[in-house]
């Protein structure tokens, strides 16, 4: 594999809850780096803090009752103890973000073309018909039939399935280099989840996004991702390549990680 | 809506109002009191009572009279009153214009206390006028609007003087006067109902706040603001526009009694007297009038409540 420029940088990245009475860190020395293009996957079960990791890089960590020290380095900028005016300016527009439950992460009063055009109007100077053609291009994009007819619908019209391609057009629409799918096929029957992970695939190789993909689901990460951090109870236990964390675990949750998978999968 | 909602919406409406007149008619038969007594007073002999019960109709079978009255009031004609000897429709709509004033400045109150208020108290949830909010919320929630139009006549008629208690300006006079002394009423009906809608309000917001669609509204770099105003407002009116429909219908009614303590010769001041001296002539039209403006006022409702709600437009 070729250099590739280093996107994002996550050092020492601690988060600690305030909002009981004794504090609780659920995420410990979150250490991670990005390069341009590359799909990551990030493993553990529900609890491990691998969530908090994804959404305090797309900036989305309430500010009060929790503390949060390290840096998230996203093209030099530190993401995580900058102005909130200088994060916004990279939501949306560098980092896209598409979470696990499609059926309410759309806004459920808002057209879909209404929705999947935001990032466009929030961060660029497009017209109107300019907007509408890149809402019509990213739909088609996510293999959508008949966008013409989607931008009018309403999500509740919609299957999970079709949801959460328009939520990954949605979050692709201004060209982000770094797209956050948290959980993005837990909430999709298997058919769905497998054209998901597929057309997350075909996006990564066109458009040259890199994908933190956060799953709880080893097999699914497998035929992702190039890199993986497995994290257990907020620390990461392991990191490194697929196929060397697959063949040669070093840790013995990862171990036990991979014999959950269904044996006719492994291969 | 389609043309068969529409049947569907007027054939209901019909039915409520017939339903409505029949239950007034018949309770009118069957309470205590007398007509012909109350217009030719105590001391008249049976006799004359008698013959002016004659000549009124009133001693023809019940449904017999209700059939008489349902057909000319279809046809528009609703009776001459029995103690004013004026006809019916001609007094209605002489006050219909005073309640209907009331009502729509109550309701614009309402709406402008409440929408600001609500936002401002959800957005600084917790803060200092947060609580403020919620405790002033707390008070006038309690006080029904005729002990507040009460307060509202000692503070600003008695002490601060800013309008007469009781000198009422009618509206073909002076318009402005008229809505001016009619601003306190409609503050009294309004207090409780605003703070009810800022109750519901900024627990709606509050609400819609921790739902996964503003983080990913968010996530697209929106700041709070447009968040709030361009994805969290809409959602969080839907259940206040019902409340809202619900409270007009009730202010609409409720004037009933606030024009009572203000001294407003409105409608709710004519169907209290024609009560009493049992002149249904006028308490039937005012009553089918009522019935039908809240039927009116939810239909309205519906109407508004499709269009924020994209969910309901497709059930029908």
């Amino acid at each position: 594999m070729e250099e590739k420029e280093i996107i994002l940088k996550v050092q020492d990245l601690n988060i600690e809850f305030h909002d009981h009475l004794i504090p609780e860190t659920v995420v410990y020395d979150f250490n991670l780096t990005l390069k341009a293009g590359e799909i990551v996957g990030l493993v553990g079960e529900s609890g491990s803090g691998k969530s908090m990791s994804a959404l305090a890089v797309a900036g989305l960590l309430r500010r009060h009752d929790m503390k949060k020290t390290g840096q998230i380095l996203f093209d030099g900028v530190d993401l995580l103890n900058c102005d909130r005016k200088v994060l916004r300016k990279f939501q949306g527009k560098e980092i896209g973000m598409v979470f696990q439950e499609p059926m309410t992460s759309l806004n459920p009063v808002k057209k879909i073309g209404w929705q999947v055009e935001e990032s466009l109007r929030i961060h660029t100077q497009l017209n109107k018909e300019e907007r509408y053609r890149r809402v019509i291009e990213a739909l088609e994009n996510v293999e959508l039939q008949d966008p013409e007819r989607i931008v009018r619908q309403y999500p509740h019209e919609l299957s999970g399935g079709m949801r959460q391609r328009v939520m990954i057009a949605a979050a692709m629409i201004c060209k982000p280099r770094l797209l956050i799918a948290d959980e993005p096929t837990t909430a999709l029957d298997v058919t769905i989840q497998a054209q998901i992970v597929k057309l997350l695939k075909r996006l990564n190789r066109e458009e040259g996004t890199a994908v933190l993909f956060i799953s709880h689901d080893l097999s699914l990460v497998k035929r992702l991702c190039s890199r993986i951090l497995v994290m257990k109870s907020g620390y990461v236990v392991e990191s490194g390549e697929t196929q060397q964390i697959f063949y040669h675990p070093g840790d013995a949750y990862t171990k036990k990680l991979i014999e959950a998978i269904p044996a006719y999968e492994k291969r | 809506m389609r043309g068969k909602t529409i049947l569907k919406k007027t054939v209901s409406t019909i039915i409520t109002l017939l339903v409505v007149s029949f239950l007034v008619f018949l309770s009118f038969s069957v309470i205590p009191g007398d007509p012909a007594v109350s217009q030719l007073g105590t001391n008249a002999t049976p006799e004359r009572v008698e013959a002016l019960r004659e000549e009124m109709g009133l001693n023809r079978p019940f449904f017999l009279r209700f059939g008489e009255w349902l057909l000319s009031f279809a046809g528009g004609d609703m009776g001459i009153s029995y103690s004013y000897k004026i006809p019916v429709k001609e007094m209605i709509l002489d006050k219909l214009p005073i309640t209907f004033t009331m009502t729509v400045m109550a309701f614009i109150l309402v709406v402008i206390i409440s929408v600001p208020v609500g936002i401002y108290a959800a957005k600084h949830q917790g803060g200092r006028t947060d609580r403020a909010v919620i405790t002033i919320n707390q008070v006038f929630m309690a006080v029904p609007p005729f002990f507040a139009g009460i307060l509202i006549t000692v503070l600003f008629g008695v002490v601060l003087k800013l309008f007469t208690p009781g000198g009422y300006v009618s509206y073909t006079k002076n318009f402005w006067g008229f809505v001016g002394y009619l601003f306190f009423p409609a503050l009294a009906i309004a207090l409780p109902k605003a703070a009810m809608t800022v109750k519901l309000l900024r627990s709606s917001l509050l609400e819609q706040a921790e739902l996964d669609y503003t983080r990913t509204a968010y996530s697209r770099g929106n700041t709070t603001r447009d968040v709030l105003y361009r994805h969290v407002l809409q959602n969080a009116m839907i259940p206040v526009i019902t409340f809202l429909g619900m409270a007009l219908a009730d202010i609409f009614t409720g004037s009933i009694i606030i024009e009572q303590v203000f001294n407003i010769p409105g409608l709710g001041r004519i169907l209290l007297t024609s009560i009493s001296n049992r002149d249904y002539p006028v308490v039937m039209a005012i009553i089918v009038c009522l019935a039908f403006a809240v039927i009116v006022i939810n239909l309205l409702v519906d109407v508004i409540y499709r269009f924020a709600d994209p969910r309901i437009r497709n059930e029908d």
